[in-house]
């Protein structure tokens, strides 16, 4: 029988009377990719923390890959990859020896790791720099080289807090494609965390996370459905007087989101020749969007992911850099 | 991108054993003696400071000294506690490591590792140790220079208690270093100690006929029981009168008693097993 890969019950992380995980439900099947989204301080990397077995849950329980998070920490810990936010390589060494350390480290076979480190390397695209000092690397190779580490034991679960954070969108382009081809060669469950919407679209399926819980988990797909109706935004020169007129000519509810007045209706591109014949107003521009995952945010908790972060921040304040420099 | 992979190496990681963490150990220590191999501006930069107080300051001081050191040439009194310092200086340094690990992440990638705390302690202090008596081994090479023969019991000897105060000053680094969380405090910090323990340690003076303060601080200093064995191996091989060796060479004493060579050294182990052992409790709190 498989077990589910990752299974959290009930799972509280608490820093003092701040409550930043407040009752996490999950279950994770083997070989999924899986999605944490949510603002910065939402508590995405509190949960990774607990199920990597670096924090202890102030309440509730967690199996990865069949173990105890808490019980059995050191089985966890050899059947996880970790990829953490901030660099743990030792930039003083080449790219090859920081993975023979992870090895010696892990107690991987020693006939098995050369070929291992040829392989996980080929992977990232690193073989060629593998003699290289790692502080000759740019951030972009030095997380794929972390990737490459976090792969090289193995691991059954490999978790990886915001892979692309800090990288130009060439390079996050770039470590996409190697999960892609990670996926396809590696026996492997991933467990990630982002705060971009374009990338959450890669998972299998997403946990919507603000403010310490899961408000939403479902595929890409049908989150996007769950929303249904089409985006528009209109630039006017007179925004109150566009909201009333929306309201009174067309019951439309809109609200000011990034600048622009922005309603939701079915079928938008219809919607647009009625709003131009009927609309009292002089309009700017305008533009539809299908429903997108921020969407999906933005219906599910009120505010889009960049608002809840300038709120979430006061929240971070408090409790400092849960997965940060311990 | 499309990797080679047409066969994927699945490699297993064992269960923990002893064996698994004594790998843990050798990579770890390893690691402090590739870094410091490869880092030839640390190797010299720890040794300007002992050879500036063995030629500097013992040149400039013996035109005063020379009068109490009954003709000995005071750099070659001074020179066992030149060789504590040069792996004192050292042995810190290496123990900084862990708080610059800390700052820069890696040290995370050992804590999450499926070994024993005490493996990543351990590991530590053996690579400082490896480092600091190497540098003491540089000094011992000077010994020519300030007038100390080239015998190898005493080569022996020397060595031997260096690497042991090696060990333990890196473990009282790490002890340090385990609560630490920035560079600047850990500098800060062991500025504050290294100093006192080096000039209470009897260094650069004999312990005998001191102010009852002095010599009880000097009695609690461990760099003393270092320094003392060192500096009676030294003088064994010199030909001195009876009065000259008895005054600038009198041996630690506890109240009277004369403590021998072998139980300095015991002294210098256990306060190294014992700082180790503080160290472990301490990183296996700090998760």
């Amino acid at each position: 029988m498989q077990h589910a890969a990752v299974r959290a019950r009930g799972l509280v992380k608490r820093f003092g009377t701040i409550e930043a995980v407040r009752g996490i439900d999950l279950e994770i099947a083997a070989g999924e990719v899986f999605g944490f989204l949510g603002p910065n301080g939402a508590g995405k990397s509190t949960t990774i923390s607990m199920l990597c077995t670096l924090l202890t849950p102030s309440a509730g329980d967690a199996q990865v890959a069949g173990h105890d998070v808490v019980g059995d920490r050191d089985l966890v810990r050899r059947n996880i990859g970790l990829v953490f936010q901030d660099t743990t390589l030792d930039t003083y060494l080449s790219a090859e020896r920081n993975l023979r350390l992870h090895a010696e480290l892990y107690g991987v076979a020693r006939e098995a790791v050369p070929d291992r480190i040829h392989q996980v390397l080929d992977m990232v695209g690193l073989w060629e720099r593998r003699a290289s000092l790692v502080s000759t690397f740019s951030g972009g190779m030095k997380r794929r080289l972390e990737i490459a580490r976090g792969l090289l034991h193995s691991p059954r679960v490999l978790f990886l807090d915001e892979p692309t954070i800090g990288l130009d969108p060439q390079t996050r382009a770039s470590i996409w494609s190697y999960i892609g081809v990670l996926r396809k060669t590696e026996a492997i469950t991933i467990f990630m965390t982002t705060h971009y919407m374009d990338e959450a679209e890669y998972c299998d399926r997403i946990a919507i996370m603000d403010q310490g819980r899961i408000i939403a988990l479902d595929t890409p797909e049908a989150l996007k459905a769950s929303v249904g109706d089409d985006r528009i935004q209109i630039q006017t020169d007179d925004d109150a007087g566009a909201i009333t007129a929306l309201e009174e000519r067309f019951g439309l509810y809109a609200t000011m989101v990034e600048g622009a007045v922005t309603f939701r209706v079915a079928q938008g591109e219809q919607f647009v020749p009625k709003l131009f014949a009927e609309f009292p107003l002089a309009i700017r521009s305008v533009s539809v969007s299908r429903p997108s995952l921020d969407d999906v945010f933005l219906s599910y908790t009120g505010t889009t992911i960049r608002d809840a972060e300038a709120g979430a921040a006061d929240r971070l304040r408090h409790t400092g850099r849960m997965f940060g420099r311990r | 991108m499309t990797a080679t992979t047409a066969t994927v190496i699945e490699v297993r990681v064992p269960p923990r054993s002893a064996v698994g963490e004594l790998r843990a150990i050798k990579i770890v220590w390893e690691r402090e003696v590739v870094r410091f191999a490869s880092d030839r501006l640390r190797m010299i930069s720890s040794l300007v400071q002992p050879l500036l107080f063995l030629f500097v300051l013992g040149t400039g001081l013996s035109r005063v000294a020379d009068a109490g050191t009954g003709g000995l040439d005071f750099r070659t009194f001074l020179y066992p506690g030149i060789l504590a310092m040069a792996v004192m200086f050292t042995a810190m340094f290496s123990a900084a490591s862990i708080v610059w690990d800390r700052e820069f992440g890696f040290l995370r990638e050992m804590l999450v590792a499926p070994i024993r705390r005490s493996s990543i302690v351990i590991g530590k202090c053996l690579g400082g140790a490896t480092v600091a008596t190497f540098q003491g081994v540089i000094v011992i090479a000077l010994a020519g220079v300030v007038g100390v023969p080239y015998a190898p019991s005493l080569i022996l000897e020397v060595f031997g208690m260096l690497a042991l105060l090696a060990y333990t000053l890196t473990a009282f680094g790490v002890m340090v270093a385990a609560r630490i969380r920035q560079m600047q405090s850990f500098m800060a910090l062991t500025q504050m100690l290294i100093m006192p323990l080096f000039f209470l340690s009897g260094a650069i003076f004999p312990v005998s006929g001191l102010p009852a303060w002095l010599t009880v601080l000097n009695r609690i200093d461990p760099l003393t029981y270092a320094v003392d064995p060192i500096r009676r191996a030294v003088f064994a091989q010199l030909d001195l009168s009876q009065q000259v060796r008895h005054r600038l060479a009198p041996g630690v004493t506890w109240l009277g008693w004369q403590v021998p060579s072998l139980l300095c050294a015991g002294v210098v182990a256990a306060l190294g097993v014992a700082m180790t052992a503080v160290a472990i409790v301490e990183f296996n709190q700090s998760d």
